[in-house]
């Protein structure tokens, strides 16, 4: 199958989007099928640039508890196993079904086959074509914590024959590693900043263990040189350094691609791709 | 018959604490007896969700009837209420025998609805 790529940072704002909706764009530009998904369910994005055509609408589901009180002998084995606190045996158990992770541990220890899973809608997924771009786009509801079923549910739509670029959540919880895992390559977005720095660190050391290769894109790239020092020591490679530009930011802001206003930024998409394929 | 007190300590001298979920102590006290036990909550305090459904499991299992506390979320009471317990609200810090005395006394009201916002995780 075609590279799976993540890109995802340790701190919000330093540009993941911007990174992977460029790189989306110059693969197709290059005709090369690509799939972009946007596995930032909490706060999906990458439409606003690749604009896409949606098709397809699903929603998106974890299996939950329903205990049938007749059949149940009150033995409590369900409440006991869950983790999460989701069943209480108050008398007969007792479902919260927002507390349920879904992981079906009290269907499987319920000796009387008293419990049955049934669907409980967290969030929605639409896939569309942006152009050349297949799209796919998780959204989690808004109230809702739990975002990886929804990113594994946006993975699972993945072409097998297209490069697949994972728009990932910030952070280096639960969200992200949910991301990072389904990917063969892992980018990190980061900014010349202290606190850039600071959640590279925290992102490096949440992903390192996955055993995938990682680089680094820095992005608004100036003279404060402190990740490129840190990055030489901890050995992960600089794929690119992005500068900082008033006029990316004003493309940004309304939502267009960078390429045909500022052809150079083409350039710098092909070599951070080259460097990408070197990665491996 | 059986009161639970949220206590910040393992004794009726002790300031009460007003959370029930992630309440440090829970002391049983019997009206008739006159006699007080406490029950150490504090594993409990690290639970990452769902404080409240435990604590309302742990004060069922230990008999209580009634629990006087400060606040009670929305899942907290409703599994306070299929256990059948009722809530006896006191809105401000004070020694465990106050709440108590209080509470045999009728002075202090019933909670017939959360009073404190649901937390997600």
């Amino acid at each position: 199958m075609p590279l799976t790529i993540a890109i995802a940072s340790g701190k919000g704002g330093t540009g993941k989007t911007t990174v992977a909706v460029h790189l989306a764009a110059w693969l197709a530009e290059q005709g090369r099928p690509v799939h972009y998904l946007d596995c930032d369910v909490e706060e999906p994005n990458g439409h606003l640039f690749l604009r896409p055509k949606w098709t397809v609408e699903e929603e998106v589901s974890i299996p939950v508890p329903a205990v049938d009180h007749d059949r149940c002998t009150r033995c409590g084995k369900c409440a006991a196993v869950c983790e999460f606190n989701a069943i209480a045996m108050l008398n007969k158990p007792l479902v919260f079904p927002e507390l349920c992770h879904g992981c079906g541990g009290c269907t499987l220890v319920c000796p009387v086959q008293a419990i049955r899973e049934v669907p409980r809608v967290i969030g929605t997924m639409a896939t569309g074509r942006a152009g050349k771009i297949q799209f796919t786009q998780g959204r989690l509801n808004v109230g809702e914590p739990l975002a990886p079923p929804v990113i594994r549910a946006v993975q699972a739509r993945r072409a097998p024959d297209a490069i697949a670029l994972l728009d990932a959540p910030p952070g280096a919880a639960c969200p992200a590693v949910a991301t990072a895992r389904g990917a063969d390559v892992i980018i990190l977005v980061t900014e010349p900043t202290p606190f850039g720095l600071h959640d590279l660190e925290l992102a490096i050391a949440t992903f390192r263990p996955l055993q995938k290769p990682l680089g680094v894109v820095v992005n608004r790239a100036d003279a404060d040189r402190r990740v490129q020092e840190y990055c030489a020591g901890a050995g992960i490679p600089i794929l690119a350094e992005l500068p900082a530009e008033r006029r990316v930011a004003e493309l940004y802001a309304r939502g267009e691609l960078l390429f045909a206003a500022l052809p150079p930024w083409r350039d710098m998409f092909a070599k951070l791709w080259q460097q990408i394929k070197a990665l491996q | 018959m059986k009161v639970v007190i949220t206590a910040s300590g393992p004794t009726l001298a002790e300031p009460i604490d007003l959370h029930f979920g992630r309440a440090k102590y829970f002391i049983l006290a019997d009206t008739e007896t006159g006699r007080a036990k406490a029950h150490d909550n504090t594993p409990n305090l690290q639970a990452r969700q769902g404080a409240g459904v435990q604590s309302a499991e742990t004060v069922a299992n230990l008999g209580a009837e009634v629990v006087v506390t400060g606040s009670v979320g929305p899942k907290a009471y409703r599994a306070l209420q299929a256990a059948g317990i009722k809530i006896a609200l006191v809105e401000a810090v004070c020694p465990g025998t106050e709440a108590l005395r209080r509470f045999k006394d009728n002075e202090l009201p019933v909670l017939d609805k959360p009073n404190s916002e649901g937390h997600w995780v």
